[in-house]
């Protein structure tokens, strides 16, 4: 398969994905889930922590099976292409804890990079503030990348190793399979559910895994990454990944304007809030910790589906970092930020900064 | 001239860095990356084609690419 290798790894590949993307994006929103959020890879986690109960926030409890898919699917193109290459080892605790506050960051703006696309293509005139910060996050983030900051070489490791994100994965499937949603309960055995609000909000099972599956498969193919384009442009004045992440903003917009859900506007947008300063900082702090970690919270997926047990542990720090955020009062809603937004996002900046200026030895 | 750079067990960017640099260095007309994945081993040629370098071969034993480059 190396004729359709270089097609995806060429300029055409990563807009092509963009493209998909930003197709798909909108419609599931049109198929059932909430508004600007077709894809938000921060807050579908979120909705899989309350999901398995660990915050119990009842709006945003739902097993996504987007996320389900992104890991697979790129699991599948992995295996096709072979490139399932199993390893880790490259400072695992201090990917969960910049995990954790990437989660923290991204729930007080109000999404991940990808909804950040997906809100402005929407019309929300908040998420101008949220890219706004996140390349503000990546450029300090590129800084450090430039003094010498990594967090050092993986290892080669044992295949199941590899496994366990995406084995994880197909045990949340098989939750949802097992416990599915009872028409107006909030919880199903092991499982909670929303009744109401966005976690109650979504596009059938099949539908939603299926394009997730997609997804996760071209992205894989492509490298697709929301930090990385602009990291990459920032570093080295390098368009590639940055003209998948436009060709997703100007897809989502022209699909979103044919199907009528382009609403221009700051106030009154779904699930957004208007303090500008923490939309900016928000996403600030989540840019910072992504291009500190190697990746957006998608490519992580992508990234642990190819067998990469340190982007799972990202993974699983952000699903942790839900439930910190919304147990503790630090994710924002409609209103504005939680009671403790405010000095989360400054004790994660403090923690990124101390972890950029102290990880920053030679690479024998 | 000809120079190593092992970026093994590294992920982007730091292998088209480490590329870059030794680019930018001077010190050599070829070098020779040493990279372990598919991604590092597209970015790095990517990088180098940017410059203006040619990527004159790329080897592939078990997981481990050796990426020639040489200045035009």
């Amino acid at each position: 398969m190396k004729g359709i290798r270089n097609i995806f790894a060429g300029p055409w590949g990563i807009v092509g994905a963009g493209t998909v993307i930003g197709i798909l994006a909108p419609l599931l929103q049109q198929w059932g889930n909430p508004g600007n959020m077709g894809v938000c890879v921060a807050c579908f986690e979120r909705d899989i922590a309350g999901a398995l109960g660990l915050h119990r926030t009842e709006i945003v409890q739902y097993i996504r099976p987007e996320i389900i898919g992104f890991v697979l699917g790129s699991l599948i193109a992995a295996y096709m292409f072979n490139e399932f290459k199993p390893r880790l080892g490259s400072a695992p605790i201090v990917r969960f804890f910049l995990g954790i506050f990437a989660m923290i960051g991204a729930l007080v703006f109000l999404g991940c990079p990808w909804r950040a696309a997906l809100r402005l293509a929407g019309g929300d005139g908040n998420a101008i503030l949220g890219l706004g910060g996140l390349i503000f996050g990546v450029w300090i983030g590129t800084i450090f990348l430039k003094g010498g900051y990594n967090l050092g070489r993986t290892q080669r490791t044992h295949a199941a190793a590899g496994w366990m994100l995406p084995l994880f994965m197909i045990g949340l499937l098989l939750l949802l399979l097992v416990f599915p949603q009872i028409s107006g309960e909030g919880k199903d055995g092991v499982l909670f559910y929303s009744v109401k609000g966005p976690g109650s909000m979504h596009a059938p099972l099949a539908i939603s895994l299926a394009v997730g599956l997609l997804i996760g498969f071209i992205a894989q193919r492509s490298r697709f990454c929301t930090m990385g384009a602009i990291r990459d442009f920032v570093l080295f004045r390098q368009m590639h990944l940055l003209s998948g992440f436009i060709a997703l903003i100007v897809t989502a917009f022209v699909v979103n304007f044919i199907i009528g859900q382009f609403k221009p506007g700051f106030t009154g947008q779904p699930i957004a809030h208007t303090m500008h300063l923490w939309n900016f900082l928000g996403m600030a702090l989540s840019g910072l910790a992504f291009c500190l970690a190697g990746g957006c919270p998608g490519r992580q997926l992508f990234l642990a589906g190819e067998g990469d047990g340190d982007a799972a542990v990202f993974v699983i720090g952000m699903i942790v970092g839900a439930g910190i955020a919304h147990n503790f009062g630090l994710a924002s809603s409609g209103t504005g930020v939680g009671p403790y937004g405010i000095p989360a996002v400054i004790i994660g900046f403090a923690v990124c900064l101390f972890i950029g200026f102290t990880m920053r030895s030679k690479i024998a | 001239m000809s120079k190593t750079i092992d970026a093994r067990g590294l992920s982007c960017p730091h292998p088209v860095l480490m590329t870059l640099n030794g680019i930018k260095s001077g010190e050599a007309d070829e070098m020779i990356i040493l990279v372990d994945n598919e991604a590092s081993k597209e970015n790095v040629s990517r990088a180098a084609a940017s410059k203006g370098w040619a990527v004159t071969e790329i080897s592939k034993k078990e997981d481990l690419y050796h990426i020639a480059i040489k200045r035009r």
